[in-house]
């Protein structure tokens, strides 16, 4: 069965472009300089329309998780993690830790992880998450 | 709003509680509004405003054949009927309407004529939520859960002390689907659904509804019960993807709700008699304990285990057994609120001696959405 997949709109449609480039972009406010996720084309925080996508870290940590035992169907049978990662820009997105054994053991909270994009299809490319090497 | 404009005049839940396979969500929705309508001594004509979320307040009206002034389908999950309660109070007050009837029904089980689960691929949470493999509230709800654990030293046997007290209560309610007493052993020994949160942990799924009548105060003691009143109310949105919580220790739509409603009221957390938090999960008493500021942050663990909330402790808390132990269509907000009026009037069947204030808080969504209604029964 076939993973569940996004559908980018216009306003959204960087941020996928950038995954399949192996960039995990971001944007940020020209004029207060927030950075924010998910992407729009205003920042969130002052309101301004005078914002720029740029290419983040892909690096953060792990701030909060699931491991979900009841799998959906397109996700396989085995218990997976569903995850919360803070990034070093700041904004936090949901994603999954791959990489390492899918167990509270494992998974520790603040951990340092880094992305990893894994393609699915040629236009999508998810941007999972792993523990950092080194 | 000015407290104690408006009464609560009529209040029933569906005939049947729990498992329904024959009558479909809107006819839930009918049930319970005939018999609302019976409790308050009403015809569907005497209703000149409606409120309700799940099928809409057009579908209401021409089934019940109520041709309205005013019509509510604020839909924001399972705390809607809070805002409902809220929206009707600005508008009897405003003169919109006279008499609102507010309906909940939901074949959360059985699914009988409830349409199918939507997704859009699109939307925000279609794109960076759904991919990762979120089914369900059981794996969105309890996301944040984790780091509020590491915060404050939540344990597992916290979050099961919350099951295990709560199915003390529902002991004591006929209609509750679950009433026989558990451990915190039974609970952390329950199967994992999505970890940290074992099965106990999790609500139930059952079909039921339930509906109530609002008018203004001045005409509420014509009616046949006793009138409860609206002594405040808040409301408050956050986000509509978990993952983008502003704060994963605690829920700012309830902080939010919740003074806007104490504010309101003019009341103090010590006057305070008995209190519902919508549980769709076990965490969600502990947020709220500690968001509606009943309890330092990181204490409410403390309090529950206390047996504060319990049976004889200082602030009985979801006193039907809740959405653990209760039942749980979908959107429990209405069957909170149908406990804090039964409590009220002084009909509940675990009955809290001598009520007078009781605070109904309700979440809507993933911590998306909240709404509080704080009753009492003097004039």
């Amino acid at each position: 069965m076939a993973r569940m997949l996004p559908e980018p709109t216009p306003e959204t449609r960087h941020f996928w472009e950038g995954c399949k480039d192996g960039e995990l972009r971001l944007q940020r406010c020209t004029e207060c300089t927030h950075s924010y996720f998910p992407p729009r084309p205003f920042c969130p925080k002052c309101g301004s329309r005078d914002v720029e996508v740029y290419a983040a870290s892909g690096k953060g940590f792990l701030y909060s998780y699931v491991i979900n035992h009841r799998p959906r169907p397109d996700m396989g049978t085995e218990p997976h993690s569903i995850a919360v990662v803070e990034l070093d820009e700041g904004p936090r997105l949901m994603t999954n830790i791959v990489g390492c054994p899918q167990t509270p053991e494992a998974l520790q909270l603040d951990m340092k992880v880094q992305v990893k994009f894994e393609k699915q299809t040629d236009d999508i490319s998810l941007p999972l998450f792993e523990p950092a090497k080194g | 709003m000015k407290p104690k404009s408006v009464a609560v005049v009529g209040a029933a839940e569906t005939t049947k509680m729990g498992k329904i396979p024959d009558v479909s969500v809107l006819g839930l929705h009918a049930d319970a509004a005939l018999n609302a309508m019976k409790d308050a001594g009403l015809k569907p004509s005497d209703i000149d405003g409606v409120a309700t979320a799940g099928v809409s307040p057009v579908e209401l009206a021409q089934y019940l054949g109520i041709t309205p002034t005013y019509a509510d389908g604020t839909s924001v999950g399972g705390c809607s009927f809070m805002l409902h309660v809220r929206h009707a109070a600005a508008a009897i007050n405003a003169g919109l309407a006279k008499t609102i009837l507010i309906t909940h029904g939901e074949s959360g089980r059985s699914r009988v004529g409830a349409g199918g689960f939507g997704r859009n691929a699109s939307s925000l949470m279609g794109q960076f939520e759904m991919p990762y493999g979120v089914t369900s509230p059981p794996t969105m709800f309890t996301i944040p859960v984790l780091r509020y654990m590491k915060t404050y030293g939540v344990t597992e046997e916290d979050l099961a002390m919350v099951a295990v007290v709560q199915r003390e209560w529902a002991a004591r309610n006929p209609r509750a689907s679950f009433k026989d007493p558990i451990t915190v052993d039974d609970v952390l020994n329950s199967p994992m659904i999505a970890w940290p949160f074992r099965m106990l942990m999790c609500c139930l799924v059952t079909d039921g509804g339930g509906a109530l009548i609002v008018t203004s105060a001045d005409r509420a003691k014509d009616f046949p019960n006793k009138p409860v009143y609206v002594l405040g109310t808040g409301e408050s949105v956050e986000t509509p993807m978990v993952s983008q919580m502003e704060d994963f220790n605690s829920s700012k739509a309830f902080r939010v709700s919740g003074k806007k409603a104490f504010d309101e009221a003019g009341i103090k957390h010590a006057d305070v008699d008995h209190l519902m938090i919508y549980d769709a999960f076990a965490h969600l008493p502990l947020y709220g304990l500690e968001d509606l500021g009943f309890c330092k942050p990181g204490e409410a663990k403390d309090f529950v285990r206390e047996r504060n909330t319990a049976i004889g402790g200082k602030l009985p808390m979801n006193t039907n057994g809740g959405g653990l132990s209760y039942m749980h269509s979908g959107m429990y907000g209405m069957y909170a609120l149908m406990e804090s009026v039964r409590q009220m009037r002084g009909t509940a069947a675990a009955q809290v001696e001598g009520a007078k204030i009781s605070v109904c808080q309700g979440v809507g969504g993933m911590f998306a959405a909240a709404g509080t209604v704080i009753f009492g029964n003097e004039a």
